[in-house]
């Protein structure tokens, strides 16, 4: 076991220096950078701008050395977690990133929580009714969240949830906790706010997760042992919860890794909708401004963050499944 | 004499013929004849869902030829008096009275109060649809001139079958010209994202080894990626200064650069297990180029399964494109798309105001589902020789 999780930690490390290395490609691409922008802005509104002074800016923040060199210093920096520094804030990225990456981790982890939530019962049924009109009628259900944009269902839910419930439910919390410490009441603030972005991001997965779920389950309804135990009188119920679901539940675990990255690209695009204090408005704002540490520090912790995801669940997985740890290596 | 009992049965009289058990009726014939693409088409064909969802697609497709034909009026034309009208009823009885498609006038009164103009219908004008008539003249395929319209606006009436936006464009000519960029972007993304998975997975598969792992580990690092961050950095390297047309490529590209892997992995785990086939080693000593041999021999077994998985991926990038569009990192207007459409419909006034500007989702709610159903029933009818 510890050797196969060593092996995939040291498997890690080459997969996130590449992804590294292409985050800063991007978000060097764009011609020009944060100052000559800055500059420019500065130039319209008719202020007089001293270049010794963007010269001194420039150097300190290595704007004029070769692209190997600021890449070295900002992955090395990295490492001690230094993260660079945000020109639009005026702050070290870190500071600016803390709370909200903290606050996306959140919405990501219910939001997977809401999938199974949904997902089980509706795929159980399905399996166990196949082609049935609930089965059909379910599945299109599923669908029909899989198709709907998400940025469109968090608009309409924030409208509908305002006009029916009267709250208003843009942001994660009551606009009085926004600079308060984390106690009870905004904790239970945070959750009051917290379901909308869950549905609205859960909807898409989950369709794509009844779906596996049902056909998992349906390979399994048809082995022998299960029709051994219903010969033996074994009631219908028990029978399912017994032994099938148990063998199908592995690939939940098995599913975080490919849900992952969807999660977290819905939780960007409903954040902006719905203004939530997440990753995703300020990265638009440092993408389109080329504020290029906040920027890249950003797509970094996002891809960090399904890279461990991703690992959580093989570790996971290897735990629960012998027949993995077995197999050593895993193929997928 | 006594016959043996056991020794007395049946004996048939016709002639012996040791081949009958070889011949095979008409029906057999038929289907062990059949090629590979007939016996996936019988599949496909009892599949009701997806073929009426292929139907569909097809005519959507088909529609985006003669866009400017079956939109009532032309992209650009505004019309200033009618600015967000909302959906006009279509009727067919006035008082009582059958007289086909018809709409009544159209006018408004301004509520001072709330600032917002009040549509309503005025019952005593009668104006009855015309269809094939001549209306807003458009330049056929930049070919020739034409003002042929499926239907279009009654002498002196107005027809805003979806309402119409703020600047008093009509909502339905716009989401079918609209039709047109965002079923091409996902049609063309599909294919260069097609030909990079094919290519880099048919390597990988093929010559396996260090080749192999170079893809592999590619992909993981672009899979472990969330999509939309991604997506988003790239389409923000795309200059302001690019023509619309160049953006249109540019964003094509970027969803198909994201895409790829699945494909890719598909095709390398087929390859890895084909290439030891025999057929294979025999093309091999007859001294074929790798080339030749994946794409002559092994990719035709797969391609079924890869057309199959490729139809599914395309309502990804459908909704890819509607997504970034929507923040405004996409398609930019003059451009017509669905997410060029909706990124009007950003605002949570549009909602309580004047919601039929969100309509342009149900194209892509339709869209998105007739490709899933049908590549369902593709996924199912790909492996013939299952059944």
């Amino acid at each position: 076991m510890a050797y196969y999780i060593g092996r995939r930690l040291l498997l890690m490390i080459p997969t996130l220096i590449v992804i590294s290395f292409i985050i800063f490609v991007i978000i060097q691409l764009p011609p020009g950078d944060y100052l000559e922008s800055y500059v420019a802005e500065l130039e319209s509104q008719g202020e007089s701008v001293d270049p010794g002074q963007i010269a001194a800016l420039r150097s300190q923040y290595g704007l004029d050395e070769p692209f190997l060199v600021q890449y070295l210093t900002w992955s090395t920096g990295m490492l001690h977690g230094d993260f660079g520094y945000s020109f639009e804030y005026g702050l070290p990225v870190t500071e600016v990133v803390g709370d909200r990456l903290f606050l996306t981790v959140i919405i990501s982890l219910c939001t997977i929580l809401f999938t199974w939530l949904i997902a089980f019962p509706i795929g159980m049924y399905s399996a166990t009714h196949q082609y049935s009109w609930g089965d059909y009628g379910l599945t299109l259900l599923g669908f029909l969240g899989l198709a709907t944009p998400n940025f469109l269902l968090a608009l309409v839910m924030l409208y509908f949830a305002n006009v029916t419930f009267g709250i208003s439910i843009g942001g994660l919390m009551d606009p009085q906790y926004l600079d308060a410490d984390w106690s009870w009441d905004k904790l239970m603030s945070v959750l009051q706010h917290l379901w909308i972005p869950v549905i609205v991001i859960g909807t898409s997965g989950t369709a794509a997760m009844i779906r596996r779920l049902r056909a998992n389950l349906l390979d399994e309804l048809h082995k022998p042992y299960v029709v051994t135990g219903r010969a033996k009188g074994v009631p219908p119920f028990r029978l399912l919860v017994k032994y099938p679901l148990r063998v199908s539940l592995n690939f939940f675990i098995a599913d975080i890794g490919s849900m992952l990255p969807s999660i977290i690209s819905g939780a960007e695009i409903v954040a902006v909708v719905l203004s939530l204090p997440t990753t995703g408005p300020i990265l638009i704002a440092a993408l389109q401004s080329q504020d290029m540490y906040l920027a890249g520090s950003f797509l970094m912790f996002l891809a960090l963050l399904t890279v461990i995801g991703v690992l959580v669940s093989d570790i996971a997985l290897a735990l629960l499944d012998p027949r993995i740890r077995l197999e050593g290596v895993r193929t997928s | 004499m006594k016959v043996n009992p056991v020794s007395e049965h049946f004996v048939s009289d016709k002639p012996f013929d040791p081949n009958s058990i070889e011949q095979i009726d008409p029906e057999q014939e038929r289907l062990y004849l059949a090629s590979q693409w007939r016996l996936m088409w019988w599949v496909f064909k009892r599949h009701r869902l997806a073929l009426f969802c292929g139907v569909l697609i097809l005519l959507m497709y088909l529609s985006i030829l003669i866009a400017e034909y079956l939109a009532p009026y032309a992209l650009k034309t505004r019309h200033t008096d009618y600015i967000y009208s909302p959906p006009q009823p279509v009727h067919l009885f006035h008082e009582g009275e059958f007289i086909g498609p018809f709409v009544y006038g159209w006018g408004y009164e301004l509520d001072m109060d709330k600032l917002l103009r009040n549509y309503s219908e005025q019952r005593d004008r009668v104006y009855p649809l015309s269809f094939f008539c001549h209306g807003d003249p458009y330049e056929f395929w930049g070919i020739r001139q034409a003002d042929l319209h499926l239907v279009c606006a009654p002498e002196g009436g107005v027809l805003f079958m979806l309402g119409t936006d703020r600047l008093g464009r009509d909502m339905l000519s716009r989401i079918i010209y609209g039709a047109r960029i965002s079923l091409t972007i996902g049609l063309l993304g599909i294919i260069v994202s097609f030909l990079l998975g094919i290519t880099l997975g048919g390597f990988a598969g093929y010559y396996g080894g260090w080749v192999d792992s170079t893809v592999q580990r590619i992909t993981e690092v672009i899979r472990s990626f969330p999509e939309l961050p991604l997506w988003m950095a790239l389409s923000a390297i795309l200059p302001v200064t690019w023509s619309p047309l160049w953006v249109f490529f540019g964003i094509t590209l970027i969803l198909a650069l994201l895409d790829w892997t699945g494909l890719a992995r598909a095709v390398r785990s087929k390859l890895l297990a084909l290439r030891e086939e025999d057929y294979c080693m025999a093309a091999e000593l007859m001294g074929a180029r790798p080339t030749r041999i994946i794409g002559r021999h092994l990719l035709p077994g797969i391609l079924s399964h890869l057309i199959a998985s490729a139809t599914l991926s395309i309502p990804a990038m459908i909704l890819g494109e509607t997504a970034l569009s929507f923040l405004g990192l996409g398609l930019r207007p003059p451009i017509t798309s669905w997410g060029v459409l909706l990124n009007e419909a950003q605002n949570i006034n549009v909602v309580a105001i004047y919601p039929w500007l969100m309509l342009p989702v149900i194209p892509v709610i339709v869209v998105i589902l007739a490709f899933n159903f049908f590549g369902d029933g593709l996924r199912d009818a790909a492996d013939p020789y299952k059944h």
